[in-house]
């Protein structure tokens, strides 16, 4: 299991043709950044955040994509405080529960982020629920609201700014 | 090698500077325009939701870039951080042609008469430094109306008692309301309230050469793309290139003003868009760089008269720093109030300015710019889960039943809320950077807790079925608002300026921002800032004897 990050990623690119990571409802992109058992951790993690229901959730929104694509750019600083998060995250869901985060059931999964948000590691937990909101609520150009699905549940229109339509209101 | 001379150097393209610039090119100086950011045309634009000037998560939209101007900034408990441009605590006003006017949201408050005499009429509170301007409401009056004229405003104010005197009416008249408007308009008339139309530099008939707002609600924070939007980068600095007696020279960076043996500026040193340091000597020289940035240059500008600091003979520069005390009330609704019209914010009361009982004045409140669904995320009630499905049910119950209503309140002014120069920190072309430090006087934040309970009152008479505050902390203040550091005043001894924005014991050089803000109003300050840049242009313009003031 020790593994080098590069290697790793590296067996991702070969392997995600035959291998199309479960977590998502549409096939992903490579990861930049996050390794597969990372990424299946936090697209469960942020389907707890933004679950899905008659709009798509977080996941399936592309919020793993935004984060992946901003922990390879803006957030770069963060790369280590996901990597000692996630893995804190499926330590705990072993424990407690002899399985992966990803692989327990909402309500275990929920159990463990609401002790996660009171616990030691509240800091990764505001900072994924920060970045789960951008993903979901922000511009799609960024990587995530997949085509605006979270504009269309809340009634916005998209493209957002349709400005001269409305001149004559 | 020194560059040619020239009769006016004046740092900074933002609201003060613009204007200065174009007032002395007009009036024949050659005039050198130093802005540290970039020239953006409106087809630069981007609506991004996430980069912005109020929403930087992913980074300013209008500079400074992240890598090459930090700041130093001490909490309230001793403790100095180091922080890039687009942290929160950084104070940043934009770095661009137009400063702030590129992407504000463009309200055009005059400050109200009271507002020049705060100390006469309230007493200061313990710990404030609080103090009357030397200079009354009717000394600025006619150039509130030449900048309203010039730059263009739309709005009208006359519903509303509370208004300060104006002896002509704005230029255009306000857009048409949006829903949200009219049900704050209704509740408004409930409780007695004068509300009325924001003066706001929007064009809503076509003006100046450039078209009417497209009432786009991606306003606040952005550029805007029809150039709607009348900022000093699309109004007064054009005319100032035209003149042929004044050129633009963006990405420099000031470094510092340049001070002979007997305390006259001899011009600018600055880098160039190439990194390499030039100096610009001329016979005038008008800092405009925003309260913090102003501050510092003139801390950077040592000599053998001012060893401390251009100006800052009683160590007043810096001092004062303020901003505005924010708060006001969300409101949810059982009936939609989005009706994707923007620009957002369009009604608004001066009921509160002044006149509260045992408050120093008060706030303007106002309908809030745009709620886009990120910012929305965390306008959530009390005790509402953070996230979940409660949180997703909420998001799409409320997106669109929601108003938020607040204002700025006038803050005390505090001697220890400040900008000093970091004795360590470099920035990028080796110029030590701001440090800054201090926190809100109580009093402020009594005033704000008062003015959110209004706003709240205005929202339940409206039809809102649950509100609740958005209060301030006691950090320190700032942001796009920032002012009060290079305060104008009579006495040299309490102050940096004269009333002429003449920087004391310097027979050449001014400052011309929100710097010189004995107190900031409790209402946006920009179009206070252009007043005060048309007033003091014409000082320098009627001093002027070719080669030097009089």
């Amino acid at each position: 299991m020790k593994r080098s990050r590069t290697l790793n990623r590296r067996s991702v690119l070969s392997a995600l043709a035959a291998a199309p990571l479960i977590s998502c409802g549409r096939s992903e992109a490579e990861h930049r950044f996050l390794t597969p058992a990372e990424a299946r951790a936090l697209s469960a993690f942020c389907d707890r955040l933004i679950p899905p229901d008659g709009a798509p959730g977080a996941s399936r929104a592309g919020v793993v994509h935004y984060i992946d694509i901003q922990l390879t750019r803006r957030f770069k600083r963060f790369q280590p405080v996901y990597q000692t998060g996630l893995a804190s995250l499926d330590d705990a869901a072993r424990r407690g529960h002899g399985s992966a985060f990803a692989a327990l059931d909402v309500a275990a999964q929920t159990a463990l982020l609401e002790a996660m948000e009171q616990g030691k590691d509240k800091p990764f937990f505001e900072l994924v629920l920060a970045h789960t909101m951008q993903g979901f609520y922000g511009s799609p150009r960024h990587g995530g609201n997949r085509d605006g699905v979270s504009w269309t549940m809340l009634g916005v229109p998209n493209p957002p700014v349709r400005g001269r339509l409305h001149y004559e209101v | 090698m020194a560059l040619q001379k020239v009769n006016a150097v004046v740092i900074g393209a933002g609201a003060g500077g613009g204007i200065v610039a174009n007032q002395l090119a007009q009036a024949g100086l050659q005039v050198v325009l130093l802005e540290r950011g970039r020239n953006y045309s409106p087809w630069d634009c981007r609506k991004d939701d996430l980069r912005n000037q109020r929403t930087t998560i992913l980074g300013n939209a209008f500079g400074p870039d992240d890598d090459r101007e930090p700041r130093v900034v001490v909490d309230r408990n001793g403790r100095a951080r180091t922080i890039p441009p687009s942290d929160g605590a950084y104070s940043n006003n934009a770095a661009c042609v137009g400063g702030g006017t590129l992407s504000y949201g463009a309200m055009a408050w005059r400050f109200h008469p009271k507002d020049f005499r705060m100390r006469s009429l309230y007493g200061a509170p313990e710990g404030s430094t609080l103090e009357d301007w030397p200079i009354a409401y009717d000394d600025l009056e006619p150039f509130y109306e030449q900048a309203e004229w010039e730059i263009g405003v739309s709005g009208d104010e006359s519903a509303s008692s509370f208004a300060p005197p104006r002896r002509k009416a704005l230029p255009m008249p306000p857009l048409p309301p949006t829903r949200e408007h009219l049900i704050l308009a209704a509740g408004a008339k409930k409780l007695g309230l004068q509300a009325f139309d924001i003066p706001m530099l929007r064009n809503s008939v076509p003006y100046g050469g450039r078209p009417a707002c497209m009432r786009c609600r991606w306003c606040v924070g952005f550029a805007c793309e029809v150039n709607a939007k009348c900022g000093t980068q699309n109004t007064v600095i054009p005319r100032a290139l035209a003149s042929g007696n004044c050129t633009l020279r963006t990405e420099s960076i000031a470094k510092e003003v340049l001070v002979d043996d007997q305390g006259r500026a001899t011009g600018v040193a600055y880098f160039d868009e190439n990194g390499r340091l030039q100096t610009q000597p001329a016979d005038l020289v008008v800092v405009s760089c925003c309260a913090i940035e102003s501050a510092r240059l003139l801390l950077n500008s040592r000599s053998r008269l001012f060893p401390r600091g251009l100006g800052n003979r009683n160590d007043w520069v810096g001092r004062n720093l303020q901003g505005h005390t924010y708060t006001g009330a969300v409101g949810l609704f059982e009936q939609d109030t989005y009706d994707d019209v923007g620009p957002g914010a369009g009604i608004a009361i001066r009921d509160y300015n002044h006149g509260n009982p045992g408050l120093r004045g008060g706030a303007m409140l106002a309908n809030e710019f745009i709620r886009l669904p990120i910012h929305f995320t965390s306008v959530i009630p009390p005790g509402m889960p953070r996230w979940g499905q409660a949180h997703k049910e909420y998001m799409r119950r409320f997106y669109r039943r929601s108003i938020m209503v607040q204002g700025p309140t006038q803050e005390m002014p505090m001697f220890d809320s400040r900008v000093q120069i970091d004795p360590e920190v470099k920035d990028h072309w080796g110029i030590p950077v701001a440090r800054l430090s201090g926190g809100r006087h109580p009093h402020s934040l009594e005033i704000g807790a008062v003015m959110a309970k209004k706003a709240e009152e205005w929202l339940r008479a409206s039809g809102a079925q649950q509100t609740w505050l958005k209060l301030a902390g006691p950090g320190l203040s700032g942001g796009q608002h920032q002012a009060g550091t290079c305060r104008m005043g009579n006495d040299p001894k309490t102050s940096v300026v004269d009333r002429f924005c003449r920087v004391h014991d310097s027979a050449n050089v001014f400052v011309v921002d929100g710097s010189v803000h004995v107190t900031n109003g409790g209402v946006n300050p920009v179009l206070n800032i252009m007043a005060l840049a048309y007033y003091a242009s014409q000082h320098m313009v009627t001093s002027w004897k070719g080669g030097g003031l009089r």
